[in-house]
């Protein structure tokens, strides 16, 4: 293949990204009354997203890049894709993770009785479909589209049982993310585009530029910043987290993938992308009215666990413990060096896989025992040896103690802050890893050394049913494998700071 | 030949067309009749547009006799595209009409409705294309007139009142307009506007001619709901027959803003208007105003129709904002939102049609369940309370873009935050109206079932249109750049 053609065909793989779980919502609303042709529908076109994405990969290493453009929406803006290194690993993580965690929906909402199966599958495919979409964005309008979609597809999931508390859920979800998206981000987006006429992710940034030109100061880029990153909702940065423990009344498929990995690390993911590819690190690093974003990622990092430690609910402990975990890679970004950056990428994965392991977790004992707080665990690791299991080496991850995943990207984060000097990210991350094995360790201490309680309305149960043991031993593996073998993502990240 | 009477004809039809639907009486032959006039002017509409964006400015001598002395038809880009989005909604509307005429206005009468109809589009369409100031005058009251029976067909009693009160409102406005006419023609001896255009130059410190501009502009203002006089607005959409409000919810205000922007860019001149007085300022207060206010007491209406009214005002003040902004952006921003409101807002009262056929209300409580009952045509008002919120693609979010974009170009950021705040009021009130229908269950004995075919499909094409012109910009954005370049660029 010519290196023409094959560019050609990468922009053609990036579409299918997209356009495969777009497509596949027609056979699941078709064969609704068919649970068993629905599932085969969702589970054939997750793996044939991997494939697809795996054969962009492929190419991607061989050619190094390549865009596409779709369609031109104002004069001389268009939506378009381009494959950047980032983007391949957070596609790459999401459609991985879409095939176990569609095994495990199918356990989870056959297991719990769910109304409405068809309704989730399709939400849950369009939502997927726009992840890929936002991976894949060649420029910022393209990213918020994208972004839109998102939020709005995932909306029919939080509120999937329709009760009040779904209902309220909803709304602080729908809300919170319509509101700083539209209020906030939007604005950015605007100002830089009437700055700088682009919106392409360029490496070095866009922003630049004008800036050298004297057209913009200083203090604009404070402003900028301070409009994208508490613009990008998703990324949940306080105080705009509380979508995230709201939107744990959805069932608990929705909170693994989406709520811990697609739509999170959407925001995450923009963020590395807007400092990386529209601010430039160089220029960062060189404004001062930049450097309140360390400051406010640290704060999320250590507020959030010390809320985590303090809640009962299993669920609202996890999603905490995700604010505070997506904080490390705003911070990681935030710390602005070269190192950290690869860190901040490397997270965005390992967090992923370690986070979506504890959801299936806690919903693997929702399904089992129907225990949804932390005080009825105690003795439940001997009844559900491999849920615990896998649950502990989740936790280990998060805590970032080998042979987990989690340990390598904090490393990378740290030294890039020892190597810039930046003492109080250095510190952030030791008093966070403390607290952190003080809201998962005695999780684990409890389901396993705890004698279970006599009476208490306790019925006897095993393990949950199959596909969700398939599904978080698989997860779980994948978190001690990275560490083993961390040179897929590594090398991803890699290419972001010197292939950028 | 034909084709140079376009002009015209887009006229003639209409009107002569009304009193034969008197004379064909049954409901059914007088539909056939609106409706392959609507086309038609659909049709001439698309052409003349077309042509006018090709060859520039088309001139019309009506009657053969030469202007200014006889009266001119005259089409640019500004009113060619205007009569685009008029005779489009017309074409819709008609398309959906029988079904919903015949539940709510019933057979007996459908013929009134559809002469009075006629004779509205008519109207319309004279006062947009027209270039005398006095010829203006005359279709804007044959509109008027029109649609004050158009309300008052209403199945509610109130409708009465509410046409009543839109009739006492209109004329006052119209009053206010034909006096500021006349102080025109006092000064100038012309009712040409190219003519008043050349001759105003010289006359600006006339205080006669200031005095014409003020009642021009206030007459205007009440025809169109600026805020704070757009007190007929709620009671006329809410109480008139569901295809009335969508029809006229799409064009009559916008008709009165683009006579609004003739009467400030071309007649008097961008200099004259936005110059003496802060006009502008003025202007962009009460646009804001009407975004905030009436956005928050559409919150708290309880009947979906009063509550999409009184979104029509806020969406009247993004309008207003982009023209008070006095610079081709900001003026090709109002026009944008001027044809985009159009679908949105269309499409939504279409939709609410279907929901009136089926459950006989549009009281927000009566929709509980409606997700289940008429999933279509809940999906179309999702669709359509998207767009006004502008999420992507949508035409609610190319408007955004524009305007916000035009704000930023005079370095208003505040403007552009306002803006976008008062966009997040939308998504209160149309959530509200999501949460009720699909997650309040339906009480037992509820209608179910989906609203008829010929009315969803034209409802589901407005919804279409509204994300087809969200994505591609080419033909609004566009010729809306082009008509506001003409404005702002003199009278040519």
């Amino acid at each position: 293949m010519s290196g023409a053609a094959a560019a050609d065909y990468l922009g053609q793989l990036m579409i299918y990204a997209v356009a495969i779980p777009a497509l596949v919502t027609l056979p699941i609303v078709v064969f609704g009354r068919w649970p068993n042709l629905r599932e085969a529908a969702t589970l054939a076109a997750a793996g044939l997203l991997f494939v697809t994405v795996l054969r962009a990969l492929w190419l991607f290493e061989a050619i190094g890049g390549a865009s596409v453009t779709l369609w031109e929406v104002f004069p001389g803006l268009s939506l378009s894709f381009t494959v950047e290194p980032l983007g391949m690993l957070f596609a790459l993580v999401a459609s991985a993770l879409w095939i176990v965690n569609s095994i495990y929906s199918i356990g989870y909402m056959r297991g719990n009785n769910e109304a409405n199966q068809t309704r989730f599958y399709a939400c849950f495919a369009i939502a997927i479909s726009s992840t890929m979409w936002v991976a894949f964005s060649g420029n910022m309008l393209t990213l918020f589209f994208g972004y839109e979609v998102l939020t709005l597809s995932t909306y029919p999931l939080v509120t999937h049982s329709g009760k009040p508390e779904a209902i309220q859920g909803g709304r602080t979800y729908l809300g919170l993310l319509l509101a700083t998206s539209i209020g906030l981000l939007l604005l950015g987006v605007l100002m830089t585009w009437q700055v700088t006429g682009t919106l392409d992710f360029t490496p070095g940034g866009i922003l630049a530029g004008p800036l050298d030109a004297g057209a913009i100061d200083g203090r604009m880029i404070g402003l900028l910043l301070f409009l994208y990153m508490f613009g990008i909702g998703k990324a949940a940065l306080m105080p705009i987290h509380r979508w995230l423990p709201a939107a744990m009344v959805a069932p608990t498929p929705v909170s693994a993938l989406l709520h811990a990995v697609a739509v999170v690390k959407a925001g995450v993911f923009t963020v590395v992308k807007v400092i990386v590819y529209v601010f430039g690190v160089d220029l960062l690093a060189n404004t001062a009215e930049a450097g309140w974003l360390l400051y406010v990622a640290g704060f999320t990092i250590i507020m959030a666990s010390i809320i985590a430690l303090r809640q009962d609910n299993l669920k609202r402990r996890l999603a905490y413990s995700t604010v505070s975990q997506l904080s490390y890679v705003i911070m990681a970004a935030a710390i602005l060096a070269p190192l950290s950056v690869v860190g901040a990428a490397m997270h965005i994965a390992a967090h992923a896989f370690g986070k979506i392991t504890l959801f299936f977790a806690a919903g693997s004992i929702y399904t089992a025992a129907h225990k949804t707080e932390v005080s009825q665990l105690d003795g439940i690791g001997w009844r559900m040896p491999w849920t615990m299991g896998a649950f502990a080496v989740g936790s280990l991850s998060m805590i970032g103690v080998p042979p987990t995943v989690g340990f390598t990207s904090k490393w990378f984060i740290l030294q890039g802050a020892m190597e810039s000097g930046r003492m109080t990210a250095v510190a952030v991350i030791v008093a966070s890893t403390l607290l952190n094995a003080a809201y998962f360790v005695p999780i684990v201490y409890r389901a396993f050394f705890r004698e279970p309680p006599g009476d208490a309305g306790d019925h006897a149960h095993g393990e949950a049913p199959l596909p969700i043991v398939i599904a978080l031993t698989a997860t779980a593996a994948g978190t001690i494998l990275f560490f083993f073998l961390p040179q897929l993502p590594l090398s991803l990240a890699r290419q972001l700071m010197i292939g950028g | 030949m034909l084709a140079l009477h376009f002009p015209a004809l887009q006229v003639v039809l209409p009107l002569l067309m009304a009193p034969v639907c008197v004379l064909l009486r049954g409901a059914r032959l007088a539909w056939l009749a609106a409706l392959a006039i609507s086309w038609v002017t659909f049709a001439i509409a698309g052409l003349l547009l077309a042509e006018v964006l090709i060859g520039g400015p088309l001139s019309y001598e009506l009657g053969g006799w030469a202007p200014p002395w006889g009266i001119e038809f005259r089409l640019d880009a500004v009113n060619a595209f205007v009569v685009l989005i008029v005779a489009a909604i017309g074409a819709m509307v008609m398309l959906y009409a029988p079904k919903s005429v015949a539940r709510e206005i019933g057979q007996d009468r459908a013929y009134l409705f559809y002469a009075a109809y006629l004779l509205c589009l008519a109207g319309l369409l004279g006062v947009t294309i027209t270039g005398d100031a006095f010829n203006l005058f005359v279709f804007l009251e044959i509109s008027s007139l029109s649609s004050y029976i158009l309300i008052s067909l209403g199945r509610d009693r109130r409708a009465l009142y509410a046409a009543y009160q839109y009739l006492i409102l209109g004329t006052i406005g119209a009053t206010l307009y034909l006096i500021g006419v006349g102080l025109l023609y006092q000064a100038t001896g012309t009712l040409n506007m190219a003519d008043l255009a050349q001759r105003l130059g010289t006359l600006e410190d006339v205080r006669g001619v200031r005095v014409a501009f003020a009642f021009l502009t206030v007459g205007l203002s009440l025809k169109l709901a600026l805020f704070p006089l757009h007190l007929w607005l709620p009671n006329a959409y809410t109480y008139a027959p569901s295809v009335v409000t969508a029809f006229l919810a799409a064009t009559a205000t916008k008709v009165a803003i683009y006579v609004l922007l003739r009467i400030f860019y071309t007649v008097f001149g961008a200099d004259f208007s936005f110059g003496l007085i802060p006009l502008g300022s003025i202007l962009m207060v009460l646009a804001v105003l009407a975004m905030f206010t009436a956005s928050t007491v559409a919150i708290f209406q309880s009947d979906a129709k009063r509550m999409l009214a009184y979104s029509s005002v806020a969406q009247i003040g993004y309008m207003i904002l982009g023209i008070s902004l006095a610079s081709v952006l900001g003026v090709a921003a109002g026009m944008l939102h001027l044809f985009n409101h159009a679908l949105m807002k269309s499409a939504l009262f279409l939709a609410l049609g279907c929901v009136f056929w089926r459950i006989g209300s549009v009281q927000i409580e009566d929709m509980a369940g409606l997700g289940r009952r008429m999933p279509w045509t809940m999906a179309a008002i999702v669709a359509g309370g998207l767009s006004l919120i502008g999420v992507p693609a949508t035409v609610g979010f190319v408007s955004k873009w524009y305007l916000i974009q035009a704000a930023l170009e005079r370095d208003l950021w505040w403007l552009a935050g306002l803006i976008l705040l008062s966009s997040l009021l939308a998504v209160i009130y149309v959530w509200r109206l999501v949460e009720v229908a699909y997650f309040r269950a339906a009480p037992e004995t509820a209608p179910t079932g989906e609203a008829p075919l010929v009315m969803l499909l034209p409802t589901w094409l407005l919804v279409l249109a509204n994300v087809w012109f969200g994505i591609d910009t080419r033909l609004s954005a566009g010729t809306a750049l082009e008509a506001a370049a003409r404005l702002l660029g003199g009278t040519s």
